[in-house]
């Protein structure tokens, strides 16, 4: 969320009233936004500089960093702010916005050319009348304009906001696209004209604009204004909102302090309608829900819940008789067994390193199986788990200390490639590790045959489809002759074995493991 | 042993020797004789002890029933002696009196004095051992004494000479010869000068040997040339204690199968036990801390009735987490620094085309009385994979499948993974568990949401709430939850909340006056406040200390 800067005394003044930081506080809360932090313009400057918390000077101006939510862009200034404060506390009239008479001749004029919509295809302007600025005016517009380019604008990406003294200019304005080569531009606070493409190298070491650059740097023209750019002002749309008719006053009310003008009107089926004017300072509204959560803030959501129904049970509306997911149910049943025999539960990340996934389990990445990341922000976010072995095995790397033998077990999803929708499934697994003087091999295999046993699944001989039964197998990740895959119903439906060596040092494990993985969906 | 209380503790005796003794006792008696237990030795282990000396060696079995033997004599000749004497001054005379080894003595005194049937003082005393050296000596005689010997009257060469004694003991020999005035040690020939000698070393050795004092220019003597070695001797001066017995009385820590069904427990005192100690750690399985919270939570819900959404899909579409949600494309949430966008799975391969042609015009120019953003809405954006960022992708897939049906009222919950392409610190972790909740109905208001929330967190022991109004780009109106924490004296957010949009619940279908109301919280933050964990890395992942999952304490929200 976006955060505003103003210094307190100024905000004060503007409110033409002074509050203490809690009743501030309370206010700001109840309008629906928050007093971030308190702070002096050489704090920050200390901060900045790293330097030594000093004594903080009893005249040093007092700043209030508020977060605004982001889609209310009319709150990202001191003016707009306070304005939107007063309404509320019903120190002001809501002001209205219209558009000034102009005559025809007095009019300005903008020439869109078509190869702007190689680049930019939209142009807006609009041109403020009568208008001063002073230093702190001038400095909180410029902020504002920032903050519109950080938020809405996407970093400049979506749009593009310039700001100049039509006093000094001259119409008719031509927007135009051109190729870098033959734009010709002094930029503010230099002397010298450049060449745009100049203009891209000669930015690139400046710290605030550079990271603009690459926004246009690549297109064959850039958008180009001659004599002028201009403002952009909406006039928003009308809203239809109906309500009971006794609450006409008090909801017109309402909504004049969240600065919306509106009007009651009559219609034939005895519902009370209100016409409300949008202005174009509040581009969040989209639908007249979003004027009816204006009228609750106003009303005070806390205020709401002397009405609400503070508790809904038995409440007739709603079924009672509840469906269970059967693959969770499973899931917990089969978690409070495994526990029961002696293994402590671990909780592991589903994210992992293509290499923990892999390599450092001595598989190959065929490109079949894992779901990639394409963004991540470092190695360790660049595969979604194929197996629950990477974070067992990196759990008891990280309990070297703990008393042996450690006894841990998992449940919980890994993602594979499949056909379905979106291209890729969870699967449900059960993991279990035991670690001590000896791998254990044994007792994992003990494991698989009670996890077997409590779903009512019987040991039968090789080839059987009624039950379960093991054989040899062949993984990278085991040691070779100490692990068996599990078939259940003539499928494989896990394997276990005594942990390789090379991976348990890839993992740096100095005790023997063992390790059993099976998928519980299969059991449903 | 650490959890019964071991007076012959506070002498300073280290534990060990105690325990080493009691355990050769027992390895013994099991099986044979009842006579002391280790103590907190259950069943098991003495089925153990019995084995492991069953599997021992004839020759060692025997060695231990020797030692077993010599230790029952010289406590019977301890406590023997105690009953008509007052003290036993130096343990040590009182073994070699006897015959008895001073070591079994030791044993035995430490036992009884834990037991509280004797009272024993230590005694030190400084003495002197030989060295292998001076032990050699003591048995062939000092170096310089064997070359007297070896030399003839006539006198013999210096090789010769060398040739009988050997290198070593030539060259010690000569020096102290020399240094005696013994010998001559002429160019040619070695020769005595004097007859008859004394070997003064060995008498010395010897009378060190046997525990006989000697002067201390000898000592100073045989130490410098390291013959012998100082040695603190430890021995007792032992009195009658407070529980003296003539016969030490049995005293067990347990009951066990045999003296309760030799029906020996009858006359068999009970040691006292530690009362202040903790009883022995069990081993046993535990349950992951987080996730018995999330079972707690997912219990509340039961009670309120709500059902569970399957919620085990991690890869989703940019439609379903986002679009269908009402979010704009351009929405900063849809960053790739919030969001795992994928290589593979890369897009979405299905998608309900007639919804998506809903959701794509509800965003570009609206409907159902709303505006839309205004853009132009592209469908390869929607099709773009990405790890869920939130469970209310699941909740909008289920929404709409409730909407293709005839309508009736759900209330839905999960607690399930999402993902976040955050930079990970004490507080965030780039995965975590959100808890959601969602009721669909008729007629649904903004009480009715505040009703539930105070249901569910009062629940969950947050009864003082109040709301903030938020921005949220699929709920208005969007409340934030904070709850006064008693224990911080300040109000603090434990979630977020609101109904979800038109935009978002009329191009699925929903009737008209359908409403949904929905609230989320991550699992991991109220769980870290519960226990007092201020590193989400110490609740979660595989940096986990085993030692904390298995001691953490059960979860009781929802219960009291």
């Amino acid at each position: 969320m976006p955060t505003v800067s103003v210094g307190r005394d100024r905000l004060f003044a503007a409110l033409g009233k002074t509050y203490t930081q809690e009743e501030f506080e309370d206010l700001c809360f109840s309008f629906g936004i928050e007093l971030d932090d308190v702070t002096t313009e050489k704090a920050i400057v200390r901060k900045e500089k790293h330097l030594e918390q000093e004594e903080a000077d009893e005249d040093e101006e007092v700043i209030y960093k508020i977060e605004i939510p982001a889609n209310r862009y009319d709150l990202l200034c001191l003016e707009g702010l306070a304005q939107a404060l007063r309404v509320f506390c019903g120190f002001q009239e809501i002001p209205t916005y219209k558009l000034a008479d102009i005559s025809k001749d007095a009019m300005h004029k903008i020439h869109v050319k078509p190869e702007t919509s190689l680049i930019r295809p939209y142009v807006v302007c609009a041109v403020l009348r009568g208008l001063t600025f002073d230093k702190a005016r001038y400095n909180s517009f410029i902020d504002l304009q920032d903050k519109l380019h950080q938020n809405i604008c996407r970093r400049r990406t979506l749009v593009a906001i310039g700001t100049h003294d039509l006093d000094k200019l001259e119409g008719p304005f031509t927007y135009e696209a051109l190729p870098p080569s033959s734009i010709n531009f002094t930029p503010l606070k230099q002397e010298k004209s450049f060449r745009a493409d100049e203009l891209m190298e000669f930015y690139k070491s400046d710290l605030k604009l550079k990271k603009f650059l690459h926004i246009i740097e690549d297109s064959p023209v850039y958008p180009v204004i001659y004599d002028s750019k201009s403002q952009c002002l909406r006039i928003g749309p009308i809203c239809f909102v109906s309500g009971d008719p006794r609450l006409s006053p008090v909801v017109t009310k309402f909504l004049n302090r969240m600065q919306l003008h509106a009007k009651q009107s009559t219609s034939d089926n005895k519902q009370c309608n209100f016409i409300v004017s949008v202005p174009p300072t509040r581009s969040d509204v989209l639908h007249p829900c979003d004027v009816m959560e204006d009228v609750a803030i106003a009303y005070g959501f806390n205020a709401i819940k002397d009405q609400a129904i503070i508790d809904n049970k038995g409440s007739k509306r709603l079924a009672a008789s509840l469906t269970l997911l059967p693959l969770q149910e499973l899931s917990d049943l089969i978690r409070k067994e495994v526990a029961m025999v002696g293994f402590t539960e671990v909780l592991t990340f589903i994210l992992c390193s293509k290499k923990e996934n892999f390599s450092m389990l001595n598989r190959k990445d065929d490109k079949s199986k894992a779901v990639i990341i394409g963004n991540p922000r470092s190695s360790d976010f660049e595969a979604v788990r194929t197996s629950l072995m990477p974070g067992i095995l990196k759990t008891v790397a990280h309990n070297k200390d703990h008393p042996k033998p450690i006894k841990i077990f998992e449940v919980g999803d890994i993602a594979i490639l499949d056909d379905n929708d979106v291209g890729a499934k969870n699967l449900r697994q059960l993991a279990a590790l035991y670690c001590g003087a000896n791998a254990g091999f044994e007792i994992i295999h003990g494991l698989v045959d009670r996890v077997m046993e409590k779903n009512g699944i019987s040991f039968v001989s090789p080839g059987d489809k009624s039950g379960y039964y093991i054989e040899r197998s062949d993984e990278p990740e085991f040691l070779a002759g100490r692990q068996a895959r599990i078939i259940y119903k003539g499928k494989q439906v896990g394997t276990f074995g005594i942990v390789h060596p090379e991976v348990l040092n890839n993992f740096d494990i100095p005790d023997p493991c063992s390790f059993v993985e099976l998928n519980i969906e299969s059991f449903l | 042993m650490g959890y019964v209380k071991s007076n012959h503790n506070t002498m300073g005796w280290p534990k060990p020797n105690i325990s080493i003794l009691f355990t050769t006792v027992s390895l013994f008696v099991v099986g044979i004789v009842v006579l002391v237990r280790v103590s907190g030795c259950e069943e098991k282990r003495s089925d153990a002890v019995l084995s492991t000396y069953l599997h021992l060696s004839v020759r060692r079995r025997r060695s231990i029933v020797r030692r077993f033997l010599g230790l029952r004599m010289a406590e019977e000749a301890v406590l023997g002696y105690l009953q008509n004497n007052d003290e036993i001054n130096d343990s040590g005379e009182f073994a070699a009196e006897r015959g008895i080894d001073h070591n079994e003595i030791v044993n035995v005194v430490k036992s009884l004095h834990g037991f509280r049937y004797v009272d024993a003082v230590d005694i030190k005393r400084e003495t002197w051992v030989l060295t292998d050296e001076g032990n050699t000596y003591a048995t062939l005689g000092s170096p310089e004494f064997q070359l007297i010997l070896a030399i003839p009257p006539e006198g013999i060469s210096r090789d010769e000479l060398q040739k009988k004694l050997g290198p070593s003991v030539f060259k010690i020999a000569c020096a102290q010869a020399a240094k005696n005035k013994w010998v001559e040690m002429g160019k040619q020939l070695i020769s005595r000068k004097v007859q008859d000698v004394e070997d003064r070393v060995k008498n010395l050795l010897l009378q060190i040997q046997q525990g006989q004092g000697i002067g201390s220019d000898d000592i100073k003597a045989l130490k410098a040339r390291k013959l012998i070695v100082p040695q603190t001797w430890k021995g007792y001066s032992v009195k009658k204690g407070p529980n003296y017995a003539p016969k030490r009385k049995k005293v067990v820590t347990d009951l066990t199968r045999d003296n309760f069904q030799s029906g020996e427990w009858k006359e068999i005192e009970f040691k006292e036990y530690n009362y202040t100690a903790k009883g022995q750690p069990l081993e046993g399985g535990s349950l992951h801390p987080l996730l018995k919270v999330r079972a707690q939570i997912k219990q509340i819900f039961h009670c309120m009735g709500f059902e569970e959404m399957p919620t085990n899909n991690y890869v989703e579409s940019s439609f379903w987490n986002f679009d269908s949600l009402f979010q704009p494309q351009q929405h900063p949430a849809r960053d790739s620094h919030d969001t795992f966008f994928l290589e593979a799975p890369s897009t979405t391969k299905k998608l309900p085309e007639d919804y998506v042609q809903r959701v794509k015009q509800i965003h570009e120019s609206g409907g159902y009385e709303s505006r839309g953003y205004a853009y132009d809405w592209k469908r390869e954006e929607a099709n773009k994979n990405l790890l869920r960022t939130h469970t209310t992708a699941v909740s909008s897939r289920m929404l709409y499948q409730l909407a293709q049906k005839p309508f009736s009222p759900k209330k839905y919950f999960s607690i399930d993974r999402v993902f976040r392409n955050e930079a990970v610190d004490r507080t965030h972790l780039a995965e975590f568990h959100q808890i959601e909740g969602l009721v669909c109905d008729r007629g649904l208001t903004l009480c009715d949401l505040i009703g539930v929330l105070h249901d569910f967190f009062s629940r969950l022991g947050m009864t003082k709430l109040k709301f903030k109004p938020a921005y949220n780009p699929y709920t208005e109106p969007s409340m934030e939850i904070f709850s006064y924490h008693e224990g911080f004296k300040k109000w603090v957010e434990v979630g977020n909340s609101g109904m979800f949009r038109p935009e978002m619940l009329r191009p699925m279908g929903l009737p008209e006056d359908v409403q949904v109301i929905a609230w989320g919280l991550s699992l991991e933050r109220p769980t870290m406040i519960m226990y007092g964990i201020d590193n989400i890395r110490d609740l979660f992942g595989h940096k986990v200390d085993l030692g904390l999952i298995k001691k953490n304490s059960i979860c009781r929200l929802g219960i009291e």
